[in-house]
């Protein structure tokens, strides 16, 4: 799973309300490189919880030198995007799971894919 | 209709029908690939992304990410929701490029608003259509999963679903639980006089409501509503034909050149030897 993903996913565990930002419980975490695509990146961005991917890049100790506020101008800030592209698209995380914030209930991560299965009683 | 064997929504819920065997096929039959891939395309095609830039997509039953695969060749990056993890396992050996969820469409897409660019999904939204156990209701599950969609989806995008409805009940739910949920637009038949090629695409718009595309081999969809029914001589085509045969004629040739056009098959263009008779031999 990309961080990409992951700050899109929320919890939809019934009668949660918001469920997000899911916490990130990693075991195993892989570099995969992505070729850099700076126009997808700065698309991206505006509709990114820049909160939710700090805290991310916290939970896997990827987050390096990324600024806590989101650097006005950052469409012509090459080196800023790159990093953005790095976190976005190239760490994934292999197994481990996913943790809905209100609920407390567990998405497993396995071979990269999160389960977001529920059973008949929480759908 | 096909009969209800032909069907494997009926045989059993996706994610036992779609196990390793079902879905090695995904992956060695080339005719099943090849049909994917064109079926992707045409979606694709009807989603209407504005060119040259690359879009965040879904895609509903990505399975082995066939449909996937031609996203990544057009550039876009895609998040691929299946129900099958044996499928998944596929596009795992793939190395498809896209991002995959285990997740059953009928509980609602686990996405915040405004995130996708599109939407598309081949033959996945029949599925739903199905009760496979005593807690499921076919209208209230197609409510959620479009209710969801349509909030993950940034306004004024479109999803494009290419389905194999069982009968027009069966299509009526689905566009019914769909106009609830928010969305616009409609079917686009492709190739609607042709049993085979005939394709069903539900286009659907969140938002801004568009122009719903035309189908592809469709004269007749482009043809303005009349209040008058028009004369047409073509019930007495053949009455003054008098003991000639009614299938030599150029007349029925041209008519079944014509039919077989629309149809979607190849023929040939017609030309001033088109059903003329050749000189006599001895």
């Amino acid at each position: 799973m990309k961080l990409l993903t992951h700050n899109m996913l929320t919890s939809h565990v019934k009668g949660v309300t918001k469920g997000y930002p899911l916490l990130i419980k990693a075991t195993e975490v892989k570099m995969n490189e992505v070729e850099f695509n700076p126009q997808f990146v700065s698309r991206m961005i505006p509709k990114l919880e820049w909160s939710a991917l700090v805290q991310a890049a916290d939970e896997l100790g990827q987050r390096q030198d990324l600024p806590g506020e989101l650097v006005p101008d950052y469409e012509k800030n090459e080196d800023f995007l790159k990093k953005v592209h790095r976190l976005l698209l190239e760490v994934e995380v292999i197994e481990g799971c996913l943790q809905c914030p209100e609920s407390g209930r567990e998405f497993p991560i396995s071979r990269g894919i999160p389960n977001m299965l529920l059973s008949e009683d929480e759908a | 209709m096909a009969s209800s064997c032909r069907r494997p929504e009926h045989t059993a819920p996706p994610e036992v029908f779609y196990n390793e065997a079902e879905a090695k096929k995904y992956s060695q039959n080339s005719r099943m690939i090849e049909i994917q891939t064109q079926m992707s395309e045409r979606a694709v095609e009807l989603l209407n992304l504005p060119e040259e830039q690359s879009c965040y997509l879904l895609d509903v039953g990505c399975g082995s990410g066939l449909s996937g695969d031609y996203l990544s060749e057009e550039g876009h990056y895609w998040v691929g929701v299946d129900i099958s993890t044996a499928m998944l396992d596929v596009a795992l050996d793939r190395e498809v490029e896209g991002d995959l969820l285990v997740g059953d469409m009928g509980q609602g897409m686990p996405f915040r608003p405004g995130t996708f660019d599109g939407c598309i999904s081949i033959s996945a939204l029949q599925w739903l259509c199905n009760a496979d156990k005593r807690s499921h209701s076919p209208p209230k599950r197609l409510y959620t999963f479009f209710s969801s969609l349509y909030s993950s989806l940034s306004r004024g995008s479109r999803a494009v679903f290419q389905l194999y409805p069982e009968n027009s009940e069966q299509l009526e739910l689905i566009t019914t639980q769909a106009m609830r949920a928010g969305f616009s637009g409609g079917m686009v038949v492709d190739y609607p006089n042709s049993s085979k090629a005939k394709k069903f695409f539900l286009c659907l718009f969140a938002g801004a409501s568009g122009v719903l595309p035309k189908g592809l081999g469709s004269e007749t969809s482009d043809r303005s509503v009349q209040d008058q029914v028009q004369f047409s001589g073509q019930r007495c085509r053949f009455k003054n034909m008098k003991g000639k045969s009614a299938k030599k004629g150029r007349d029925w040739i041209l008519e079944k050149k014509e039919r077989r056009r629309r149809q979607g098959r190849e023929v040939r263009a017609d030309t001033k030897y088109t059903g003329r008779q050749r000189r006599p031999h001895f």
